[in-house]
């Protein structure tokens, strides 16, 4: 359904990509393609400024300033969820921002990492009891995480014992996705070194990041996909202002010394990545969601048998043709 | 002048005199997470390479489980003046995933100085200068965004301030716009109030001057200081400029357009320096001192209460050590 990868060499400059200045509509008759982001990060890292840059509107406003006395306690974590409708390329996404707030915030953030792992796993639960039921619900919404987006801090040096465990405890649950936040914080040399530096790490701790290259059956792709990964972790500088007229938007952000332009991509790797996320691989990622993650975890729930709330009257669930129906979605 | 001049305004070049033989100590500790530019910054403002960073650079480096205390000592000349440098980073500090005590080490080394001061002053024999390892200021490095204070700044700061001089800085402020910066810096300014948290300079009521408290006042709303730490030189035009090189733009670090540079700089090493020294000495190790012989004292008068009610005549209480041990014990200097 969506285009496959295009060729990432061809020239994607500044100039060839003009900022659309408006590509959503608010309702849509017909629902787009169902997809889920979530986006996790510590605060200060741009995970809000990131979500706006890529719906190309304020979806989450500018907080006002915490009080005080906030300073001192760590939020729990919340998920807030964001609904956002948008037009890529004649296809309709039916978009849902998860933003992860207070992930890595607090003194002691060990519970974090169970905090979305439950959450995650919840959607697929919700998933699992729908498949099963006799009755459908026709207006139903696949809450499935598609992509984790993982903000790194850019430290310059290699991943922390935070990233690490992140993506060692998720990658089996969801697409991960690393990106840099704050990525203008680095120089050209110090980018290419830390994404060096991040990659030694990622394949030294065998780190289960999103494997573009995952369906080999794709040969077309494959170089494609193999060129995109020389990307990870994505530098990510997200939009202030946008300057100029109707037609020929810039969105900057502007410092004392220059003026960053986010749709160039040799200054950061914004469009690349809002292009693989929401047209390039948008398939992809949720094939992989629903064909690999979400199996895997169906069939670790029912070998346990821990699966079995709520709708006892399944006598033939939909499922694996190699699974015996009933035995398998008895109750505990 | 003449035979009404008596010439004790001469004390100034005969300490100034002293001084140069002598030369002093200068000991500065950098407390925030790794990777927030801790190292660059103290080698930009010392204009050498004093330290190297203790990030992690490659894979098989063992991630730090706590925060190790990491003194280098230099000696520093200019004009004559020599200065013994130390500079205590704190590798590990706030990199885990679970940061709860990770101050603990910060706080007992700078503790661990002012007793192991003491303890010399205390001796019956002592040092006629006793080497001063004593912290005379805390770079308390804080992370660029839109929140003021985290968590573990707010507890890491309450007992930093209590035991030596902090300066809190942002050090690699290059990704803040000017908007952001000047957000940032009041929320933090508003969050210490709130939580009684007092930085250096201190507000001296009695002796400053007019102009005194006029600097004090102008560093205190700049701070937390916005840096930008560089060891390069680039070429820009023909000129060297220390700074960095973007796609978009090259920063110059002494430019105060674009940073706090040159103001910390100054601040720390051109107008407050004898005062950090001399603040430390006469708040934070008269404080620590204070509480420790108070705590000797009580211990005495509870022994004695001891011996007293044991039957045991006073005057044999003088079979006590004449010095009891301090309750806080330094780490066996190396």
């Amino acid at each position: 359904m969506a285009p496959s990868a295009p060729s990432i060499t061809s020239n994607m400059s500044a100039r060839a990509i003009t900022p659309r200045p408006s590509s959503y509509r608010h309702k849509s008759e017909k629902r787009g393609m169902t997809y889920n982001i979530m986006l996790v990060g510590q605060s200060g890292l741009g995970r809000r400024t990131f979500l706006n840059t890529l719906c190309e509107r304020e979806v989450i406003p500018a907080t006002e300033a915490p009080n005080p006395d906030t300073a001192n306690v760590a939020d729990p974590m919340r998920f807030d969820t964001y609904e956002v409708n948008l037009e890529e390329d004649g296809t309709r996404i039916s978009l849902s921002v998860i933003d992860a707030a207070g992930f890595g915030d607090g003194l002691d953030n060990t519970s974090c990492f169970k905090q979305l792992q439950d959450y995650i796993e919840a959607q697929f639960d919700e998933v699992l009891v729908e498949e099963s039921r006799i009755k459908r619900n026709r207006k139903y919404r696949d809450h499935r995480l598609h992509v984790l987006i993982y903000f790194i801090p850019p430290t310059g040096h290699s991943l922390r014992e935070l990233d690490i465990e992140l993506i060692r405890r998720l990658g089996e649950y969801v697409n991960i996705i690393p990106v840099i936040g704050r990525a203008d914080s680095l120089t050209v040399d110090e980018l290419q070194t830390f994404k060096h530096s991040v990659m030694r790490d990622i394949d030294y701790y065998k780190l289960p990041v999103y494997n573009f290259c995952w369906d080999e059956s794709d040969t077309e792709a494959l170089k494609d996909n193999r060129e995109v990964m020389d990307f990870i972790p994505f530098s990510v500088v997200t939009c202030d202002e946008v300057l100029g007229n109707d037609y020929d938007l810039v969105r900057v952000r502007r410092y004392p010394w220059g003026t960053i332009e986010i749709d160039d991509d040799s200054q950061c790797d914004f469009v690349l990545l809002r292009y693989i996320l929401l047209n390039s691989h948008i398939a992809d990622l949720i094939n992989y969601t629903e064909d690999v993650l979400y199996e895997n975890y169906r069939t670790k729930k029912l070998e346990v048998g821990g699966f079995g709330e709520g709708e006892g009257d399944d006598e033939d669930g939909e499922g694996d043709d190699d699974e015996p129906s009933t035995s398998a979605r008895k109750q505990e | 002048e003449g035979q009404d001049y008596v010439g004790f305004d001469t004390i100034t070049q005969q300490m100034e005199r002293k001084f140069l033989k002598r030369g002093f100590n200068l000991n500065v500790i950098l407390v925030g997470e790794s990777g927030m530019g801790k190292s660059t910054l103290v080698n930009s403002i010392f204009t050498t390479h004093l330290v190297d960073s203790q990030g992690r650079r490659t894979a098989q480096e063992v991630i730090r489980k706590t925060t190790e205390i990491s003194p280098v000592t230099q000696t520093l000349e200019e004009n004559g003046v020599r200065v013994r440098l130390t500079i205590i980073d704190t590798p590990g500090f706030g990199d885990q995933c679970n940061n709860e005590g990770c101050w603990v080490p910060v706080i007992k080394y700078i503790k661990d100085q002012h007793a192991a001061y003491l303890a010399r002053e205390l001796k019956p024999f002592r040092d006629r200068i006793i080497n001063d390892t004593r912290v005379h200021a805390c770079l308390y490095f804080l992370n660029p965004g839109s929140r003021g204070l985290r968590p573990l700044d707010v507890e890491v700061l309450k007992r930093l301030t209590e035991v030596t001089n902090v300066i809190p800085v942002i050090a690699k402020s290059d990704s803040m716009t000017s908007d952001e910066r000047t957000l940032f810096k009041r929320r933090v300014k508003e969050e210490m109030a709130f939580h009684r948290i007092t930085t250096y300079p201190y507000a001296n009521a009695d002796d400053d001057d007019d102009e005194d408290r006029m600097l004090n006042n102008s560093i205190r709303d700049l701070i937390p200081f916005a840096v930008v730490g560089s060891e390069e030189t680039i070429d820009v035009d023909g000129t060297q400029v220390r700074g960095r090189r973007h796609g978009w733009g090259v920063i110059n670090i002494f430019d105060e357009t674009h940073c706090d540079f040159v103001h910390l700089r100054n601040f720390m090493l051109r107008t407050h320096l004898s005062d950090l020294i001399e603040v430390t000495a006469q708040r934070h190790y008269e404080q620590f001192r204070t509480s420790q012989l108070r705590q000797i004292k009580e211990l005495r008068d509870q022994q004695a209460a001891g011996a007293a009610a044991a039957g045991v005549p006073p005057g044999a209480v003088a079979t006590q050590p004449p010095v009891a041990p301090l309750p806080h014990q330094p780490v066996a200097q190396v």
